[in-house]
């Protein structure tokens, strides 16, 4: 961990500040003893106590992430910084008082007066210290909550990516640049379907569901808009049982799977193929299945791991824990299938 | 002008794009006459060797191979006393693609095409065939741009898309030192160093080492990060050599160039795209 010497700077200057305010307290309530020696004791036991405990700190490894060792190590750390820079400091300032004349010798040693610097020492050790983690602790749950923001915000960003893919949005919208020249009606459909499917995916990090009816709406938005692109090479199935279509479901579930089976499974095979959604209840199950025709797992892309299924996967385990399931199988050649199981009941 | 009317191929997998592109050729310029609009990447290779184009308008993604791979399949097909055909690839939206085009001075046009882009692309076509009229070939300097583009591994190329593919995306970080092929229902390990080449087969990839030939479900593209371009040599679209083993390269008369391996009785075609590697010192 690299020490920030202008923050430790910026400790030792506050240290010394409490010091001789320390010293000044002290002063005021016995004005009649001299002000020096209150300092320079003050002076010393602090800075030693700081340095051992602000510089000490940085050694353990326990503190790389929020800069203070964490259990008995960082008590062990600042008791020992107390009672060493205690020790220490009225060593040093002993021998400077009795070298400079201050103080006449022996006069610090009376045990009411040890007592007094010893309880002043450990009060104000440990207040100090207490300063020092508040401060230390505030600042790292800050960076915290940058972080997590930062993380979430990507997050959601490559979410927006993945569905609005710029080369799927280009290619369509090179196509609709044709229709408009050649077939105005299909280009006034393929715009509705694409309006539709621009709407749904802008406002899905909205609404957390929406009905099944709706789910399997926006799936076709998407394969309408697939189909004028692709021609004679794509077909599809959207098999929804009209009991099942208000169950809920989270919204845009199915999407990135019909993307990855026209992605990986259609698009690379030279005569295309369909693609199939179907729903289906199975006692308090409800079953969706994309399945396609494609190349199957021909393509290292179908492997399972791509980002489409790691995002269906995980959003299915924060919503329904346990309770959910995701199975893909993909065969050399036969095609893909995608089977999500959730609860009809969530 | 050029004598006789330029021929084109057009290669492009969505129909109404494709209609387009021959709609906006037709206007631009309508001398050029369109021999044939294909939809993947293995037909576009067949009818370009059928046709004899002049000028290739290539898409990037298409099913089968990618515009690239069926360009570089086809310069290694193409007869030699032809020039090749003048390449435009053809894309909608891949910036990596676009940076790399640049960079390699290759022709390119962006889906939607828009007019004034086709008419520049369209006068630098003209150019480049009235310069072939007076003998002039860049084969050569197509095939550089190939290789370094093939290099560059490019989006809608199945071997790019660390994305959505972590399995490769980290392939490159292992290197491999033992090669399991399953023989029957064993799995045989073969330790890479007595590997003397990789050939590819259809989707599987033949491996042979001096006295044996084993079978592997990787495809090659996905096996060549994982060997060290050192000692493997890429020497063909769909062959690998241990260059320690290379005995000897022959050239036939067709001009065309083949190696010998120690421990291996048949020879290997070299690609033009790879033919730079092998020149007497």
């Amino acid at each position: 961990m690299a020490i920030d010497w202008l923050t430790k700077l910026r400790h030792l200057l506050q240290v010394l500040a409490f010091c001789l305010a320390i010293a000044t307290i002290q002063y005021a309530f016995i004005p009649d003893r001299p002000y020096g020696p209150p300092v320079v004791y003050s002076l010393f036991i602090g800075t030693i106590t700081w340095t051992i405990i602000d510089l000490g700190r940085d050694w353990f490894p326990s503190s790389a992430e929020t800069g203070w060792p964490t259990g008995l190590a960082g008590v062990a750390l600042v008791l020992g910084g107390i009672v060493a820079g205690y020790l220490l400091g009225v060593a040093i300032a002993d021998r400077l008082c009795v070298y400079y004349g201050w103080y006449p010798p022996g006069a610090s040693k009376a045990p009411g007066e040890q007592r007094t610097s010893m309880l002043i020492t450990a009060l104000a050790g440990i207040t100090g210290t207490y300063y020092f983690y508040t401060a230390n602790k505030s600042a790292y749950l800050e960076r915290k909550m940058r972080e997590a923001r930062r993380h979430a915000s990507e997050a959601q960003l490559k979410l927006l990516e993945s569905q609005l893919e710029p080369h799927m949005l280009f290619n369509t919208l090179a196509n609709l640049r044709v229709l408009i020249g050649s077939d105005a009606a299909r280009a006034q459909q393929m715009l509705d379907h694409m309006i539709a499917y621009l709407r749904a995916t802008l406002g899905a990090s909205r609404a957390t569901t929406h009905t099944l009816q709706a789910e399997f709406d926006r799936l076709r938005d998407y394969l309408e808009l697939m189909a004028i692109r692709m021609g004679p090479r794509l077909a599809y199935t959207l098999d929804l049982p009209p009991e099942l279509a208000q169950l809920p479901v989270p919204t845009l579930l199915l999407q990135p799977l019909v993307e990855n089976s026209i992605q990986h499974g259609l698009e690379p095979k030279v005569e295309g193929g369909r693609v199939t959604v179907t729903a289906r209840r199975d006692g308090d199950t409800l079953v969706l299945q994309v399945a396609d025709t494609g190349v199957g797992t021909a393509t290292a892309s179908g492997s399972g791991k791509g980002f489409g299924l790691t995002q269906v996967r995980e959003r299915l385990a924060t919503l329904y824990g346990t309770a959910a399931a995701l199975d893909f199988s993909a065969e050399d050649g036969q095609g893909a299938s995608v089977t999500a199981r959730l609860p009809t009941h969530p | 002008m050029t004598a006789t009317p330029p021929l084109a191929l057009i290669a492009e997998d969505e129909p109404l794009l494709a209609m387009a592109l021959r709609q906006e050729l037709a206007r631009a310029w309508p001398q050029l006459q369109i021999a044939a609009t294909v939809a993947d990447g293995n037909s576009a290779v067949t009818q370009a060797l059928a046709l004899l184009p002049d000028v290739l308008f290539f898409d990037i993604r298409m099913p089968g191979q990618s515009g690239l791979e069926a360009a570089v399949e086809l310069a290694d097909e193409w007869v030699g006393d032809r020039p090749f055909p003048a390449l435009v690839f053809v894309t909608a939206y891949d910036q990596y693609a676009v940076q790399a085009f640049e960079a390699q001075a290759i022709d390119y046009i962006v889906k939607p095409v828009q007019p004034a882009r086709l008419l520049k692309t369209i006068s630098k076509l003209q150019e480049l065939l009235a310069r072939r009229l007076r003998g002039g070939n860049e084969f050569d300097a197509t095939l550089d741009q190939l290789r370094n583009l093939l290099a560059l591994k490019l989006p809608g190329t199945p071997s790019f898309d660390p994305a959505t593919n972590p399995r490769q995306a980290n392939a490159a970080d292992r290197a491999l030192t033992v090669i399991q092929a399953s023989v029957g229902n064993t799995i045989r390990m073969v330790p890479l160093a007595e590997v003397l080449y990789f050939e590819a087969a259809d989707r599987y990839v033949r491996v042979l080492t001096g006295d044996h030939e084993y079978l592997l479900r990787t495809p090659l593209r996905e096996l060549l990060p994982q060997l060290d371009g050192d000692t493997f040599w890429q020497i063909h679209r769909g062959t690998v050599v241990r260059a320690a083993a290379i005995d000897s390269v022959i050239r036939d008369e067709a001009g065309k160039l083949h190696l010998q391996l120690r421990g291996r009785p048949e020879k290997l075609p070299v690609s033009r795209l790879y033919a730079h590697l092998f020149k007497a010192m």
